[in-house]
């Protein structure tokens, strides 16, 4: 299967902290890869890496087998990668039908017009739709700030995939979100990916969450990948349940243990 | 082309404007006319407000149009006042495209005393011309409009009212359809977040310079018109006061609505006025305690008056 994302000995440090370690990762066109890891792991890092934010200190990156190292966000989103935040990242005190809007018209053209109007009967009406394919239509007039935590996250991930993008990666998309709302989030996410055919790379923490949806994936420790392949076997990996998942196999009794 | 409700009302009142010219005092259509040069100048300003930014130095390019103006019918021949104005404009343009290669990389602060810094280099360069009157400035030439010289005086006065108006009139409605536009939009979204815009694929950078460049020529047209009605400039119009009193005029009026700050002009103008008639020692005081009272009871500017009563209605 081809790859649509390569990263070679990717590193980051920060002065002497070491936030990403010769991270070598490839992502096969319309996998769905899941990446766990406890709090500075390097997750987020590599996120940000690949989508443009920060910059490497070494390595490479490829997306469909061409470098985009050192290009920018808004180059690498228009070459089919977009990204969803932690911390949904809206215009807030526009309406939720708005911040749609904008997006819709982004990604028609990078030069925006200085007098045709951006609210066109179209535009209106396209981002209606899309508020409904993501279950947050009846907040469509709301201001993002009035909305609740898991309709924002949904919006975001609803403004990343407006350009159809080739690949999409979401960092922590149930973050926030009530224990009830997470598996209606995860599926509304990934019926609306499934359509668009896109590749998705997440960090999540939910560890039912990881099992539920994505076919592989990589748990980070320390800036490094400690393990890498389909979840039942990550997810039993003797480190991983040591170092990230905190699940340590339960120990028989006669074993020494206390 | 379809003209919209808030585009038929500005209409309106500017032929009421117009109308009222003709039967109002000289003194009357002179504070007029500064009010609302002044206004669109204000306007470049709110522009860039709406798209966070705040710029101290917008004096720059209003002393710009001032002085392309008179320099244009001073040095070069060019009486006609509509080709004085268009020239000023497109100093102004040239002026913002190499400036906001620069100012666009900052932001907040560090964009405000940039733009400030600018503007009173500027000032400096004019203060040592001797050639353009240093401090004293210089006046403008008489000037024509299609060849036709109005009468010096009252005639000239009226004229040049007039064209203020209508100038106006044209700059409302293009910055009304610029606000709904795409960048007009993309501008608040970039106030708003402008992670999130790069992360749609758009540059806020170029959004900011086209916004920058088209805020520079709606103020030099300002200054130009101001030259023509007062028949003289000097650098004053580039020092940071004179930026102050824009930023001034942009709060008392807020970023409501494109009419917010031609209103805000004429009641600026009013209180400085009378501000300076009966306190003529302490008149900027009075000013300082009307932008205390705008903050503090009318945070959105005077136009909050207006939308508040609006959504009253709604309601």
């Amino acid at each position: 299967m081809t790859n649509i994302l390569e990263t070679r000995s990717l590193n980051k440090e920060f002065g002497a902290v070491i936030a990403a370690k010769d991270l070598n990762v490839k992502v096969a066109k319309g996998e769905i890869v899941g990446v766990i890891g406890s709090n500075g792991a390097g997750k987020t890092t590599f996120i940000n890496m690949v989508t443009g934010y920060l910059k490497p200190t070494r390595g490479e990156i490829l997306f469909n087998g061409k470098s985009i190292l050192g290009h920018s966000p808004r180059a690498i989103t228009r070459a089919g990668m977009a990204r969803s935040f932690q911390v949904a990242q809206l215009f807030p005190e526009m309406s939720v039908i708005d911040n749609l809007v904008v997006a819709l018209a982004a990604a028609e053209s990078p030069r925006p017009s200085f007098l045709s109007p951006l609210r066109s009967d179209a535009r209106i009406a396209r981002a209606e739709e899309i508020l409904t394919e993501f279950g947050v239509v009846n907040y469509r007039n709301s201001t993002v700030t009035a909305v609740p935590q898991g309709a924002r996250k949904l919006v975001d991930i609803a403004m990343a995939l407006i350009g159809n993008p080739q690949m999409l990666l979401l960092d922590e998309p149930t973050s926030g979100v009530s224990m009830d709302e997470k598996t209606g989030l995860m599926d509304t996410v990934m019926n609306a990916v499934r359509q668009h055919g896109v590749t998705v790379l997440f960090v999540e923490h939910d560890m039912d969450v990881v099992e539920r949806y994505v076919s592989r994936v990589l748990a980070f420790y320390s800036g490094e990948i400690i393990a890498d392949g389909k979840p039942s076997a990550v997810l039993a990996d003797e480190r991983v349940r040591d170092l990230v998942t905190g699940h340590r196999p339960t120990q028989k009794k006669g074993n020494g243990a206390s | 082309m379809r003209f919209d409700k808030t585009e038929i009302s500005l209409a309106a009142v500017a032929i009421a404007c117009v109308l009222f010219g003709f039967v109002s005092p000289g003194w009357l259509i002179f504070l007029m006319t500064i009010a609302f040069a002044k206004a669109l100048v204000v306007q470049g300003v709110v522009m860039q407000m709406r798209s966070g930014l705040v710029s101290f130095g917008q004096g720059l390019f209003y002393c710009i149009g001032g002085y392309t103006v008179g320099m244009g019918g001073q040095f070069f021949g060019i009486h006609d006042a509509i080709a004085a104005l268009a020239l000023g404009v497109l100093v102004a343009i040239v002026v913002a495209m190499i400036l906001g290669l620069l100012l666009t990389r900052y932001r907040d602060i560090f964009f405000a005393m940039l733009s400030l810094a600018f503007s009173m280099i500027l000032f400096g360069i004019l203060v040592k011309s001797q050639s353009l009157g240093s401090t004293d400035g210089f006046n403008v030439h008489n000037w024509t409009v299609f060849g036709w010289a109005p009468e010096v005086g009252a005639g000239s006065q009226q004229t040049v009212f007039t064209m203020t108006v209508l100038s106006g009139l044209v700059i409302a409605v293009l910055i009304h359809r610029y606000t709904k536009a795409g960048i007009g939009v993309i501008c608040e979204a970039i106030r708003e977040n402008e992670v999130r815009v790069e992360y749609l694929g758009l540059s806020p950078r170029w959004v900011l310079y086209g916004n920058y460049v088209a805020a520079a020529s709606v103020s030099a047209l300002g200054g130009g018109l101001t030259a023509l009605a007062t028949g003289h400039v000097d650098p004053e119009m580039a020092y940071w006061t004179t930026s102050g009193e824009f930023i001034f005029i942009a709060l008392l009026g807020g970023l409501g609505h494109v009419a917010a700050p031609f209103i805000a002009a004429i009641v600026f103008s009013v209180v400085r006025t009378y501000a300076i008639e009966f306190v003529p020692h302490t008149w900027q005081m009075i000013l300082g305690f009307t932008l205390l009272g705008v903050i503090v009871f009318l945070p959105k500017g005077l136009w909050s008056l207006v939308s508040r009563e609006k959504s009253g209605e709604r309601a």
